[in-house]
């Protein structure tokens, strides 16, 4: 009976068994490379709101705290969106005519909630508390970036779990702490901390 | 004590061996479905095609989220922050003191008002689930016209018109038919109707009511009066058919005052006694030291021999002697659905023992207008059927389904030119009537209303009404011509009547935050008891008793469109999503029936075919028929489920029904009962012991060959934390009432199965109530455990977890990750206690948008595949830590408070820091009665119980 493969048959066999490592190890890699890009992660890229409102402008600029408008970051979970009033407090006299800022008017004159893009998103599996962070001296900075650097903002980091690992895991390295207790990380790392 | 046989189910008292073998299966029979067959090529095709399919779900680009912020932010809200108001939840005609948490706006959960009286902080399983419906997308949404959506505009047209005329001839044939009104502004717009129409009539009719014991009432004292019980004060109770810790008004209260007699230190006896005489095993009955099985004829025969100390009975004869030496200090109390006779007995008894004053006060009707409810209706059908109605607007109620079957009712109602429906669903009477007005649902209006000792709340709106529904006040106010007034208007106007402007703005605000009403209480009546003429009953020689009951997840209907009381198991059948006849063994035997075997009943003509369900304790020769089923409108979950016992009930027996004939119709039918889902195989889980035993053994829990040394483990120690989180349950305490587990299912985003997926063993449920037996199998012993998850130190199903998904806290938890979880249920096949349940489809998906609505957003949804359990309410855990940390301090002992323990209204769980040996837990834990389920297996459970304690009466011979 004749043979069914050719000779040639061993080498690719081989050649295949042998290059399997390798091309599953660089897919691997391709993988982890896709999934950390800002492809992926949307890190680092701007998002498109209803009003091109600036951060660099409000914050480096005019110097209003981060507070005035997110009120809630130090009593709740969420730091709070400003309602268009706290928006109107300033604009219906600054740039009171400005057709940039006509969503915002027309928000408040309608009675109807502007619409803004959400940039840092969590999975709803998280449950992340701004006012105990806060509290424990985590700058807004330290998870936020320069937002008082970002004309139109971006999210800095790419929120994965391994990025809030690092703190978690190594709070000192992080912590605006002055004099405070640092929780020791084997408190920190307890999965209902977080998820639940 | 190890030598007590407890059993949970008849198939596993009469065939132990038998069933202990099943057990070992790894699937009950019936829970695997068939695969479909398939073969290689087929397989590997569908294998190639979803591993494609599954990667590429990855690749889809996440969906932006919008932030939707306020436009003018309130000024109480912070975002992310809960709210409570105050407010009562109405069943009834009562309120029950609730506070409603709301989430930015949604009300998502139920607790009890600690300042109100018929709540002092806790819930029931009703008032839990009541968030359900408002979310229930069967809810009526429309008014509708002969069955097409018309306008408020429209109906109060008609309504003006129709009443128009009517104005000249003082009203005649106009009838407002209304449940039971406690409503101060209800009554007072019906009497304002009444004095614009001299001739109309105000009718109230609800099926489960108190026509009894008013009826016994007018007679000993020449009018109505409402009595009130003081549980704590009494050291002997005796309960003739009066299930007064599930389904009287006032039973959140009555099982606070009841329970915080049953507990007792080695040595001491502060332990209250309760007798029950009833032919339905009831929470009452089976909290009882001393129960006894009668049928309803019999009932009456015992309670006249205990008035006149005159019987051959050594059981009775104990009884009554126990409650001779308890003067001033017992209290007898007869169940609503005794008859006047049994009723009158009772308020001489209380007389006799000079309990009047003491622990029985008679109180001022709570009801502004009490009447007879049966008599009341049966005038109204009289006069439909006369003609002398010409427009009925039924405000509240069901009456089509609910009225007794004698009357007729909805023939009398087709006589009527101009019927009006405002009800919460859409059912059997919205069907009957020309017009629909959806009702608001409690959390969507104003009101007000009495609790059953008169205590008035003012109950406030957390929502706008989500389908443009109206609110009684609103219709009667349309009937009385002022249609454009709101609720808010018409309740501020009656009670601001006679004060000054600026008093009352002040009392306003302080009666609706705080939940009360101050000083409106009803006033002790001044009565004075006269004995009545001694009416005999007639003589119990009928064949078959039947014996109504309202449903104890469902009641009367009301509730069988909430899918979270549909999928309650039933306190002792653990029956769920139908209702059935319950039979005791021997009359079974007689019968020649077995579970799930169809019986045809006949009583006075009519017959109903219904599923036997045999019931160990019941009362020989009588069958009890739950009410609430049976439905043809009114839901998706209402309709088409179990029988209907409404059609057996007439307006002369509505409680009792003599001379049934009963008969095995041969059919067969699937009840689902999940009393013998999630086994523990029998391994000494309840102990107990009387008050007496306990004195000379305190450690009666301990049984031999348990707890190993705390060396034995592979498994390292955990190092010492500050917070360890543990939990102790009191069983001699619990009284079964369901609060908790619905308590939990809202809490923690727990779907609902279904009756098949349940059959299965599918709940979700992640608190269960384990009920047991113990004893002879017609007077069985009844035992309840609460079981949920243990948070074993050292959790077996821990190290099966291939993925880490349950893992353990620095404070004890056992923890499930969700997103971590890849289904492969080893930690549910490790665990002991089957605690863990699996969600085998995504329950949640098909519940519909408003649903969503009700989730509690401080816990994930969980979706298919993904296995959960009782967490201890980490949610909760997880905020005190943060406010403690936030203000540098410890977390406080009661900080923490799980969702069960806050509904309890028996106070038997307690959750708390055990590392402190100051903290309530622990000194609890300390007790001597404190014991860990399973702990052979060097589980070490962080919840433990306490041994049941009975007090018996020592004269009482063990029969």
């Amino acid at each position: 009976m004749a043979q069914i493969f050719h000779r040639s048959t061993n080498t690719l066999s081989r050649v295949s068994i042998f290059g399997a490592v390798f091309i599953v190890a660089a897919l691997a890699t391709v993988v982890s490379v896709v999934i950390r890009s800002p492809y992926f992660t949307e890190a680092r890229v701007v998002r498109v709101q209803p009003v091109p409102f600036s951060h660099k402008h409000h914050v480096s600029g005019i110097g209003i705290d981060c507070r005035y408008c997110h009120t809630s970051v130090e009593e709740s979970n969420f730091a709070g969106i400003p309602p268009t009033k706290t928006c109107m407090n300033c604009h219906s006299q600054v740039w009171a005519d400005s057709p940039t800022l006509e969503p915002v008017r027309a928000s408040f004159r309608e009675d109807r909630s502007l619409e803004w893009t959400r940039v840092n998103d969590l999975p709803d599996f998280v449950y992340f508390d701004h006012s105990i962070h806060v509290r424990r001296g985590v700058s807004c900075t330290t998870c936020h970036g320069p937002v008082d650097q970002m004309p139109m903002t971006w999210r800095e980091n790419t929120l994965f779990m391994e990025w809030c690992l690092q703190c978690h895991r190594h709070p000192e390295r992080y912590l605006n702490v002055r004099g405070q207790h640092i929780e020791s990380p084997r408190k920190l790392t307890n999965c209902s901390v977080c998820h639940r | 004590m190890t030598t007590e046989k407890f059993w949970r189910t008849l198939d596993e008292y009469e065939n132990f061996e038998e069933f202990q073998k099943s057990l070992q299966d790894e699937f009950r029979p019936g829970t695997v479905t068939q695969p479909g067959v398939l073969d290689r090529r087929e397989f590997l095709s569908l294998m190639s095609a979803s591993l494609a399919l599954a990667g590429l779900t990855s690749c889809a680009p996440s969906v932006p989220e919008k932030i939707v912020p306020y436009v003018r932010a309130p000024e109480e809200i912070v975002p992310g922050k809960p709210l409570f108001f105050a407010t009562a939840f109405p069943l009834g005609g009562y309120g029950l003191g609730i506070l409603a948490e709301s989430h930015m706006g949604r009300p998502t959960k139920i607790e009890g008002n600690p300042d109100h009286p018929a709540s002092l902080g806790a819930t029931d399983a009703f008032a839990q689930a009541s968030v359900l419906s408002l979310y229930d997308p069967d809810r009526s949404k429309a008014i509708t016209e002969g069955g097409s959506i018309t306008t408020w505009d429209a109906f109060i047209t008609t309504l003006a018109m129709e009443l128009e005329p009517k104005r000249l001839n003082k009203g005649e044939g106009l009838r407002i038919l209304t449940e039971t009104v406690t409503s101060p502004t209800l009554a007072s717009q019906l009497k304002q109707i009444l004095e614009q129409f001299p001739s109309a009539r105000w009718h109230q009719y609800e099926p489960v009511n108190s026509d009894s014991a008013r009826t016994a009432s007018q007679m000993a004292f020449g009018r109505h009066v409402d009595a009130r019980y003081h549980f704590d004060k009494a050291d002997v109770i005796l309960s003739l058919d009066a299930d007064f810790l599930l389904t009287m008004p006032g039973h959140v209260r009555h099982a606070r005052e009841f329970t915080s007699r049953r507990r007792a230190k080695p040595g001491e006896n502060g332990m209250n006694r309760l007798y029950v005489v009833e032919s339905t095993p009831s929470t009452t009955g089976a909290v009882a030291d001393h129960r006894r099985a009668a049928r309803p004829s019999e009932i009456y025969q015992i309670a006249s021999q205990i008035h006149e100390a005159a019987t051959s009975d050594p059981w009775i004869d104990a009884l009554i002697r126990d409650l001779q030496t308890s003067r001033g200090k017992s209290i007898v109390i007869a169940g609503p659905q005794q008859p006047p006779e049994v009723h009158l007995i009772v308020q001489g008894l209380n007389e006799k023992l000079g309990n009047v004053g003491q622990t029985v006060e008679y109180i001022e009707p709570v009801e502004p207008n009490a009447v007879d409810q049966i008599e009341s209706l049966r005038e109204l059908v009289r006069d439909m059927q006369a003609g002398a109605v010409d427009s009925l607007v039924i405000v509240g109620g069901n009456p089509v389904y609910t009225a007794p079957v004698d009357l007729e009712f909805s023939k009398g109602l087709a006589n009527v030119r101009l019927r009006a429906h405002l009800s919460l669903y859409e059912d059997e009477t919205s069907e009957m009537c020309h017009w629909h007005v959806p009702e608001t649902h409690f959390l969507e209006s104003w009101g007000d209303i009495r609790s059953d000792d008169g205590t008035t709340t003012i109950m406030q709106p957390l929502i706008n009404p989500l389908y443009a529904g109206k609110s009684a006040y609103e219709v009667l106010s349309s009937v009385l011509g002022q249609p454009t007034r709101t609720t808010y208007e018409i309740l501020r106007e009656e009670w601001g009547k006679g004060q000054n402007k600026e008093d009352f703005e002040k009392a306003w605000r302080k009666s609706v935050h705080d939940g009360v009403v101050k000083e409106q209480g009803s006033r002790n009546a001044n009565v004075r008891f006269r004995e009545a003429p001694k009416s005999e009953i007639r003589n119990a020689n009928s064949e078959f008793e039947i014996v109504f009951r309202p449903d104890p997840t469902v009641f009367d209907g009301r509730f069988a469109n909430n899918g979270w009381l549909q999928e309650l198991p039933k306190p002792l059948s653990k029956l769920v999503w139908d209702n059935a006849a319950l039979v005791s063994p021997a009359s079974a035997e007689r019968l020649g029936v077995i579970n799930n075997d169809v019986i045809e009943i006949k009583s006075e003509g009519r017959a109903i075919r219904a599923p036997v369900w045999i019931s160990p304790g019941h009362a020989d020769n009588c069958v009890t028929l739950f009410l609430g089923y049976g439905r043809t409108r009114g839901g998706t979950l209402a309709s088409n489920r179990g029988y209907n016992a409404y059609s057996l009930r007439t307006s002369t027996s509505p409680w009792i029904a003599q001379n049934a004939e009963v008969r095995k119709s041969g059919e067969r039918y699937t009840l689902v009962s999940t009393q013998e889902h999630h086994s523990m195989e029998n391994r000494g889980l309840v102990r107990r012991a009387s008050v007496t035993e306990y004195a000379e053994r305190p450690d009666f829990v301990e049984v031999e060959a348990e707890t190993p040394p705390r060396s034995l483990t592979l498994y390292p120690e955990y190092p010492p934390e500050e917070n360890a989180w543990g939990m102790a349950i009191d069983l001699s305490t619990c009284i079964g009432c369901n609060a908790c587990v619905v308590a939990c299912q809202a809490e923690n985003n727990i779907p609902v199965v279904g009756k098949i997926e349940a059959g299965r063993s599918r709940e979700m449920h992640w608190l269960r109530i384990d009920r047991y037996y113990q004893g002879d199998l017609h007077a069985p012993e009844m035992f309840f455990q609460p079981v949920m998850c243990m948070h074993c130190e050292k959790a077996p199903c821990e190290p099966v977890c291939p993925v880490a998904a349950t893992t353990h806290s620095n404070e004890g938890l056992n923890e499930m990750t969700y997103n971590r979880c890849v289904g492969t249920r080893y930690c549910s096949n490790n665990c002991p206690y089957k605690v863990r349940r699996f969600n085998f489809f995504d329950f949640h998906s098909n519940e519909g948008p408003s649903m969503a609505l009700l989730y509690n957003p401080d816990v994930t949804v969980r979706s298919r595949g993904v296995m959960e359990k009782c967490t201890y309410c980490v949610q909760r855990i997880n905020h005190a830590r943060i406010d403690a940390k936030k203000e540098d301090r410890a977390i406080r002992d009661g900080e923490v408070v799980t969702a069960c323990q806050a509904a309890c209204p028996a106070d038997a769980i307690v959750f708390g820091n055990i590392a402190d040996a100051e903290s309530r837990v622990s000194k609890i834990k300390a007790e001597p009665r404190n014991y860990g389920l399973l702990t052979d297996l060097n589980t070490r459970p962080r919840t433990t119980y306490l041994g049941k304690l009975t007090n018996p009466n020592p004269e009482v011979k063990k029969a």
